[in-house]
């Protein structure tokens, strides 16, 4: 971990032992914060293969929910213990991620999009008609809470499970790309032809990020299934895996602290433009465009670049 | 109704959905030719087509072909606006924050119809009356011949307009290599305008088409940009006839494997295709494996 991102750890640290404070048992408030904290997980996974190894992918919609209809289908129907639903939501798109990951890596830019694209879609078809086992388009329902020691967690306690997960990650991330994988992945991003030269083994670096980003995706749909207790189709759609990737570009793709940014950004937006109503799309679609137009590199860099400013 | 008769009602309803995505497709390797961008708001242009049209026919009672007319300007100005006012101011950014940045227009449009047209399906009556063909036992709504007729047209003044004029030719030299368009004095901007305005004009025309068999609503864009891209890179990205071919063979594959497997799974099928053609052959059906090589993204 590089010491510049000591401070914004402890700040985040910091923010999670004062939170109880600050909000005062607001069970709409903490709802929204375990949305950023699910949602901060996979955009971090998927700010590592896109703003670190430069591959894209339009399909995490459907890692998320392979784990969360994992540990849905295996808890709810079969009676299994929550974790194990996580364990095997996790393998299974994992394994998914690898067999699918290993021909659609050798793809490059719009067409590695494309695949990823079509990959995503099979699998939210496959959620729709796959009824018996998903519930289809009507959902599956029934899913218990997590319990750690016998006790079942919602609420506040689910909110520091999810966010202690994801500070957890943050460190494992920050560590790898300060590692050697981590440069291998950034010689990946400016030059495959490079960093073959350089003797790093491309195919394998980039299946290894794309497995892991599916594995982080996982995760963070088994938690979201356990937090909502009902999933359906609706959740994995192309449109979710568009916006991961929109927080990822929203926030800053350069560092993971963007992609952290950004998915609190576009979780919380919508919340605040419920109000509007028939607006509410338009107000959207306006607010982005003008980020994106003020902020190309992001509001993390914008940010930055205004304090940079201000200290001159 | 027999094997044959069957058949020949998917092939037909193949053929217009495969129109549709061949002008979305076409429309995706426009823009994509000149800017390197895949635009998001393809499907857009297409739903705004086809409630432009109908807000023209119904409500300014305006003639069938004046209504066209008008549709299309009103769609390419759009069109033309939104490349001005989006994509122009950021010249330098990276190529996924602008592709970002047509999602945010493709919500930004939906909003829109949304907030002028209510949630609704609007339909529009058939251009040349309702009354069906009989073909082999199968039954045709002519509305499908106007389809297949004004889709073949576009294709060919598209084509046209690439192999005899000189900005289509400016375009496709801009579309190898834009620095050495820009080196020989070609406006490359001018001709990225120019991209979304046909483009967009594309889209509205299969919108004003397909809206007397399918109706039209505010968020029917997405789906059919999905298509419209599938098809666009699995005919090699770049290739105009292989955007069109590559629509066609989508559309055809769609209907007749939900005709005949699965109507639930007919999306996932085509899809399938897509990846298989991708894993076998990465530059698409009619793309060649060197010029992909040479893209930047």
């Amino acid at each position: 971990m590089a010491k510049k991102d000591f401070y914004p750890l402890l700040i985040i640290i910091a923010g999670l032992v004062l939170f109880p404070l600050l909000i005062r048992g607001n069970e709409y408030f903490i709802t929204i914060l375990v949305f950023w904290g699910i949602n901060a997980i996979i955009a971090m996974g998927l700010c590592l293969l896109m703003g670190y190894a430069g591959q894209i992918s339009l399909g995490h919609a459907a890692f998320f929910g392979l784990g969360a209809y994992s540990s849905g289908i295996l808890t709810a129907k079969y009676a299994l213990s929550p974790i194990w639903g996580i364990i095997w939501g996790i393998t299974l798109a994992g394994g998914i991620a690898y067999l699918v990951g290993k021909p659609t890596l050798r793809l490059k830019g719009h067409y590695m999009a494309v695949a990823t694209l079509g990959i995503g879609e099979i699998f939210y078809i496959i959620f729709n008609e796959l009824i018996p086992l998903t519930g289809g388009p009507s959902g599956l329902s029934g899913i218990p809470l997590l319990t750690i020691g016998g006790e079942s967690l919602e609420g506040l306690k689910f909110f520091y499970l999810v966010w202690i997960v994801l500070l957890l990650l943050l460190i494992f991330s920050l560590n790898l790309i300060n590692s050697r994988i981590g440069r291998a992945w950034r010689a990946i991003h400016g030059s495959e032809l490079g960093a073959l030269t350089l003797g790093i083994d491309v195919a394998r670096y980039k299946l290894q990020i794309f497995v892991l980003s599916a594995i982080y995706a996982a995760l963070a749909g088994s938690l979201y299934a356990h937090f909502v207790t009902f999933i359906s189709p609706s959740s994995f759609s192309l449109m979710f895996s568009i916006l991961l990737l929109m927080m990822v570009v929203i926030g800053g793709a350069e560092t993971l602290w963007g992609a952290l940014l950004g998915a609190g950004v576009l979780t919380l937006l919508p919340e605040y433009l419920r109000g509007l109503e028939d607006f509410e799309v338009l107000a959207y679609g306006a607010i982005l465009m003008v980020v994106l137009l003020f902020m190309p590199r992001g509001i993390l860099f914008a940010i930055k670049k205004m304090l940079w400013r201000s200290k001159e | 109704m027999d094997l044959i008769s069957q058949l020949c009602q998917y092939l037909f309803t193949g053929l217009t959905l495969g129109s549709i995505y061949a002008l979305v497709a076409l429309g995706f390797t426009m823009i994509y030719g000149a800017t390197g961008i895949i635009n998001l708001a393809q499907g857009e242009f297409v739903m705004l087509g086809g409630l432009i049209m109908v807000f023209s026919s119904t409500v300014l009672h305006l003639p069938l072909f004046l209504a066209f007319i008008f549709t299309v300007i009103v769609v390419t100005l759009l069109g033309a606006l939104f490349e001005r006012l989006a994509i122009h101011p950021l010249k330098n950014a990276s190529l996924i924050t602008l592709i970002m940045i047509t999602l945010a227009g493709s919500i930004l449009f939906r909003g829109g119809a949304m907030f002028i047209w209510g949630k609704d399906p609007y339909g529009l009556p058939a251009f040349s009356g309702d009354r069906p063909w009989y073909l082999w036992g199968a039954t045709i709504q002519p509305q499908i011949f106007w389809v297949l007729g004004i889709t073949g047209g576009a294709v060919l003044g598209i084509g046209l307009f690439f192999s005899r004029t000189l900005t289509g030719k400016a375009m496709i030299a801009c579309a190898c290599n834009p620095l050495a368009a820009r080196l020989l004095g070609i406006n490359v901007w001018k001709l990225v305008l120019l991209s979304f305005a046909l483009s967009a004009a594309l889209g509205a025309i299969a919108g004003i088409i397909i809206t007397p068999i399918t109706l039209m609503e505010y968020d029917r864009g997405p789906m059919l940009a999905l298509k419209g891209f599938s098809a666009a890179v699995l005919g090699g990205l770049g290739s105009s006839m292989g955007a069109v071919v590559a629509g066609f063979l989508i559309g055809l594959i769609e209907s007749l494997g939900a005709g005949l497997i699965s109507s639930g799974y007919k999306d996932a099928l085509a899809l399938l295709v897509l990846l298989i053609v991708l894993w076998l052959k990465p530059s698409g059906i009619l793309g060649s494996a060197e010029e992909s090589a040479l893209k930047k993204f």
